[in-house]
């Protein structure tokens, strides 16, 4: 009856652990089937080990390719704005700029968006809708990404000129944040973009963590006489913070990575300006904009360390919050106990 | 005495599934009353359907009267959540919230009726740690986390965190079913002092326990109520045979 979802929920893994239990009790008469099981645990962890083997190998031959320019500009690389292939100048901080600023605002106005999403598919949804807007959701995460830069250089950039950015230009033109002159393709562009892009992918996985809130902690608020709203606030959100937390982190890592979309909308220009309505540059971009047309070695190995140090951060934000899902997902189980 | 809960021809559906049938029955006021019977004969459901707590459940369906103070709990002008601030409850595992301390647990349910000052959260707190005798064990140590402490203490823990909501009927599901004996023990004593300010229904199938911490019992059976009456007269001279044979152990 009212503990009919929690057993569901369970029976899975007593099943696969019985399951397991019996292979293992299973006798061995049969050596031929000896011989297949070791082989196929050498297969399979061959090809985990490969995993591993591509990512260090990447890793290696990036950083070997980057030597160039990590030599010739040390750290000054990070911190110079000058980029002059010409010149053989090259300092990547506009990139990084643009990178982490239309990250992490994109963060910020996603996660609140998205907890409020999963809370409705979750909490409030009646009947069924839940089960018909949850997977809908995460269709929107399957839509290659050129298809939202192009919506984005097509239909919203266009709109942004005309309507939005004239209208923070007009009323909100005294805070620095809203200056200048409406381009359309700018850092806000990119900012929405990549915003309606990590919703997604957010969502779906604060879902699954409010999913893992126990029924016994609902009840324990709402049999204090809380509302549905004052259970959200006291038992459910509280429970799911540190995996909302990872949601949000996962998003950051999708959105640092963004290629196609952001060089579609943001506008390609290598400024740190503190107005959202200049056009401005990522990482990304620039690497699949200037990769084919390199002038000489040492622009391709600035490039390349570009390359590597998207790659380090979004694996050091990945890690972060794969870390916190399973240090939130381990104190369920522990904390239900 | 006073008839502080009444049920009056209780029937409680899960989809198709027709969980309690027909029953009626009262719960007298500062008295605690056992509601005994063996797995699945709908002794929790019937519970749960006093604070409203099947509302939750889109499948379940509650009808007949069920009156608290002479009011329908599941009158349509009735707000569900002022009843379960009326009637509170406790569940068979302690649910302290775990993001929050011992402190913040106890007041949990009291803040949700707005702000409140300082010196009177305190107070609160004092005062229900010492009624369900945790007081001594925590004082130096209201801020620390609530998973902290052992079950036994979690469980009253839950206990004053219903009774700082100031409720009038506590229920109880199987509340030391989870715990060891000396923690049980505690609980019980908690239960006879706690009578003398609520109306308590305590939902068991340890029949010691039914008998230790009664004034009234209830026993049910595969969604009927079979008897119900003063706990020593169920316990030694019950007037139905099924009675009898589930008190002296031959089923359930």
């Amino acid at each position: 009856m009212e503990i009919d979802a929690r057993s569901s929920y369970c029976s899975n893994e007593t099943e696969t652990k019985v399951a397991s239990v019996t292979a293992r009790r299973r006798p061995t008469q049969d050596t031929k089937k000896v011989n297949g099981d070791y082989v196929f645990r050498c297969l399979t962890t061959l090809f985990a080990l490969s995993i591993l083997a591509i990512l260090a190998l990447m890793i290696y031959e990036m950083t070997g390719e980057s030597m160039p320019a990590i030599k010739a500009f040390g750290w000054k690389f990070v911190s110079s704005r000058e980029w002059d292939a010409v010149q053989g100048n090259f300092g990547a901080l506009p990139y990084l700029y643009g990178s982490v600023v239309s990250s992490v605002l994109a963060l910020l106005l996603a996660t609140p968006l998205s907890i409020g999403a999963a809370l409705f598919i979750t909490e409030v949804a009646p009947g069924r809708m839940g089960a018909i807007v949850a997977p809908l959701v995460e269709l929107l995460a399957a839509i290659p990404s050129v298809i939202y830069g192009l919506w984005g250089v097509l239909v919203m950039a266009p709109w942004l000129q005309s309507t939005v950015q004239p209208f923070l230009i007009e009323h909100f033109g005294f805070i620095p944040l809203f200056q200048g002159a409406p381009y359309g393709v700018s850092m806000l562009a990119a900012i929405f973009i990549l915003m309606i892009m990590v919703v997604p992918i957010i969502t779906s996985i604060t879902r699954e963590v409010l999913l893992a809130v126990p029924q016994s902690q609902k009840e324990a608020a709402i049999a204090l006489g809380a509302t549905r709203w004052e259970t959200i606030k006291i038992a459910i959100l509280p429970y799911g913070k540190s995996g909302i937390l990872g949601a949000a982190i996962l998003g950051l890592g999708r959105a640092i990575g963004e290629t196609m979309a952001v060089t579609m909308v943001i506008g390609n220009a290598p400024n740190i300006s503190l107005s959202l309505l200049s056009p401005a540059y990522t990482m990304p971009s620039v690497i699949a904009n200037e990769f084919a047309e390199t002038t000489s070695k040492l622009h391709a190995s600035a490039l390349m360390e570009i390359g590597l140090i998207l790659m380090v951060v979004t694996l050091v934000v990945n890690a972060l919050a794969r870390l916190l899902i399973w240090s939130v997902s381990r104190s369920a189980k522990g904390g239900a106990a | 005495m006073n008839n502080k809960v009444q049920l009056d021809q209780v029937n409680i559906h899960f989809g198709k599934t027709h969980a309690v049938r027909d029953i009626s029955m009262t719960f007298p006021e500062n008295s605690v009353t056992a509601i005994i019977g063996p797995s699945g004969c709908g002794k929790s459901t019937l519970l749960r359907s006093m604070n409203r707590m099947h509302d939750l459940v889109p499948s379940a369906r509650v009808t007949g009267k069920i009156l608290v103070d002479n009011g329908d709990i599941y009158d349509r002008s009735v707000d569900p959540v002022a009843i379960r601030r009326r009637v509170g409850m406790v569940f068979q595992k302690p649910n302290p919230f775990p993001a929050m301390s011992i402190y913040d647990n106890v007041i949990a349910g009291y803040k949700l009726n707005g702000r409140l000052p300082r010196e009177e959260a305190d107070e609160i707190v004092e005062s229900c740690l010492k009624r369900v005798a945790l007081w001594d064990e925590v004082k130096d140590r209201l801020k620390s986390n609530a998973m902290m402490l052992s079950g036994g203490q979690q469980q009253r823990l839950c206990i004053a965190r219903t009774i700082a909501v100031k409720p009038e009927v506590i229920l109880m599901d199987e509340p030391a079913s989870a715990l060891d004996p000396i923690s049980t023990l505690k609980i019980e004593e908690l239960i006879e002092e706690l009578k003398e300010r609520y109306t308590i229904i305590i939902v068991t199938h340890n029949m010691q326990q039914a008998a230790r911490v009664s004034d009234y019992t209830a026993f049910l059976y595969m969604g009927d109520l079979v008897e119900c009456g003063e706990t020593k007269k169920i316990f030694t001279t019950p007037e139905v045979k099924r009675t009898e044979d589930y008190i002296t152990g031959r089923f359930g």
